[in-house]
């Protein structure tokens, strides 16, 4: 059986060894695999060599601190999903990590894999004939796009879990590069581009994302809607972090995935501080996801459906951690 | 490019020259002569390559063999000893939880992954272990319930 394209592996035993090996514009990184293999089994590229980072010390430990917790980049998404001190501090995190893929997946899949999977499209997550067939698209090997196909830009989603919840948490993303390293906040580590839809260049890869402590009082969730209850990506999944006392809106911070070709943090909740919640609120709410959120053709399901249910997930994510029925 | 990697399947250690690009499943199927883990779909898809690698569930249509050096892989033919169908084999028999049986050895590996972790689960651990296989003949309710009286909890 030949079903994959003839790569070479590296597994480099430093940080700094991986990124020499990835400056080389025909390698990949490598971590669980979940992602990256199936979408070569796909033909969806054909790398030179693939660069496995899961032998790389030190990158796989949640370092707790007062001021929050460093989780590394090869953390597997079932540890994260299984450690009481996640499940009990950052239990968003902990349901993100749960609902991803199924067990066969979790068990390989990293935090770093998950942050940086490729956007997902009904016209480029199938097969070399499949695609070749349909004339290809724009993302990779055609020159339409055949969800917008007046446009010059790839609309895949970004279909990640945990990103959404750290956002909402205001994680930093820390990324090691062939120049030494260097910490952002996560949300940089996106663009608005679905054929490419990472900042990281040539050499850069994730080594870490860094959670801060939740302020005291804050509650969070995470909850997803896709078509089946388990392995499927999220048609839309929605974070909420949520302070509230005596009714009213202390702090709120609420990001999506499944919607967009990057994982959005919604603008305008910080102006939603002060206010009751209640029926005014969850409309105005509402509207910020629908005007924020830019589902396109590239599900199965309708972009309006996806469109409805994020708005619809984040009103009733805040209604049930502020406690109102 | 191929290496030799040393791993133990079943209990008994192994080297081969593998090529970096071959996957567990195909190592499995046509070097180790293991068919029993079955192939369902082009990648990730259905559960049916479900094995242990290191006691966990995993995938061995989206593991690199290449990068099993050391590890410990248990497929369905490691379950019976002597002769005899360990107890998720002999409830699934009973319990009708096999039909056409192409799903069944990845059901049958990812509750034995359930079962060493947690002896006794509940009928939501049991879905949720499961929640990454499928199966198109028995409904699943069969299944379950198999598991379940593997456990001893049949109701
Ligand atoms: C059937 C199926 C269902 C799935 N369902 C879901 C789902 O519900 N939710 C979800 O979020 N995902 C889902 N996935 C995708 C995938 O399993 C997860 O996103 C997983 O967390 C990816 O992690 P990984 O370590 O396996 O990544 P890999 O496959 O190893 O890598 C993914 C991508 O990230 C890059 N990469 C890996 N690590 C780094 C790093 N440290 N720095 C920079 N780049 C890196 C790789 O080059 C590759 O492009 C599903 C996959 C399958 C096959
Ligand atoms: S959005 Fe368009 S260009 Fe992007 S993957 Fe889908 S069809 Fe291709
Ligand atoms: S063969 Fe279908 S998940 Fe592996
Ligand atoms: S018994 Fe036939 S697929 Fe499950």
């Amino acid at each position: 059986m030949q079903v994959l394209n003839g790569f070479v592996l590296r597994r480099p035993a430093s940080i700094a060894e991986a990124a020499a090996l990835l400056a080389d514009p025909g390698a990949r990184a490598l971590a669980g695999g979940t992602d990256l293999l199936a979408n070569l089994r796909h033909g969806l590229d054909r790398p030179a060599t693939l660069v496995d980072l899961t032998g790389l010390a030190g990158l796989d430990k949640l370092d707790w601190a007062d001021t929050g917790v460093a989780i590394g980049a090869i953390v597997t998404v079932a540890r994260l999903a299984r450690d009481p001190r996640v499940i009990a501090e950052l239990p968003a995190l902990a349901q993100a990590a749960r609902s991803i893929a199924g067990p066969g997946h979790r068990s390989a899949a990293t935090v770093g894999g998950n942050l940086c999977l490729d956007t997902r499209c009904v016209y480029y997550n199938q097969s070399e004939a499949w695609r070749r067939s349909n004339g290809y698209c724009l993302k990779r090997e055609g020159d339409v796009c055949h969800v917008a196909p007046q446009g010059t830009r790839c609309h895949a989603a970004y279909s990640g879990d945990l990103a959404p919840v750290l956002l909402a948490l205001d994680a930093q993303a820390e990324i090691a590069s062939p120049a030494g390293g260097r910490r952002s906040p996560l949300g940089e580590l996106y663009r608005d581009d679905g054929a490419q839809h990472l900042t990281l260049g040539r050499g850069e890869f994730v080594i870490a994302v860094h959670v801060p402590a939740p302020a005291p009082g804050v509650r969070m969730a995470y909850r997803k809607s896709r078509p089946r209850g388990a392995i499927d990506f999220p048609l839309a999944g929605v974070a909420v972090a949520l302070a509230a006392s005596d009714g009213r809106i202390e702090s709120l911070r609420v990001a999506l995935s499944g919607t967009n070709t990057h994982p959005r943090l919604l603008e305008g909740t910080g102006e939603l501080a002060g206010q009751a919640i209640d029926n005014a609120l969850f409309a105005r709410l509402g509207k910020l996801v629908q005007k924020q959120v830019s589902p396109m053709r590239t599900t199965v399901t309708p972009a309006n459906y996806r469109r409805q249910v994020a708005s619809a997930l984040a009103q009733r994510l805040v209604k049930e951690l502020a406690g109102v029925s | 490019m191929k290496r030799i990697v040393s791993l133990t399947v079943n209990g008994r250690r192994r080297e081969d020259a593998v090529a970096d690009d071959l996957l567990l499943i195909d190592y499995l199927r046509e070097l180790a002569g293991l068919t029993g883990t079955k192939r369902g779909c082009d990648g990730g898809e259905c559960g049916a390559c479900t094995m242990l690698l290191d006691g966990e569930p995993a995938l061995a249509c989206l593991t690199l063999a290449a990068r099993c050096e050391g590890r410990q892989i248990e497929t369905i033919e490691s379950l019976a000893a002597n002769g005899r169908l360990n107890r998720l084999q002999q409830a699934f028999h009973e319990k009708l939880g096999t039909q056409c049986g192409y799903c069944t050895p990845g059901m049958i590996m990812a509750a034995e992954g359930l079962l060493r972790r947690e002896p006794h689960p509940s009928e939501a651990e049991i879905r949720e272990a499961l929640s990454g296989n499928l199966c198109r003949c028995t409904g699943y309710v069969k299944i379950i319930e198999s598991v379940q009286a593997a456990s001893g909890d049949a109701s």
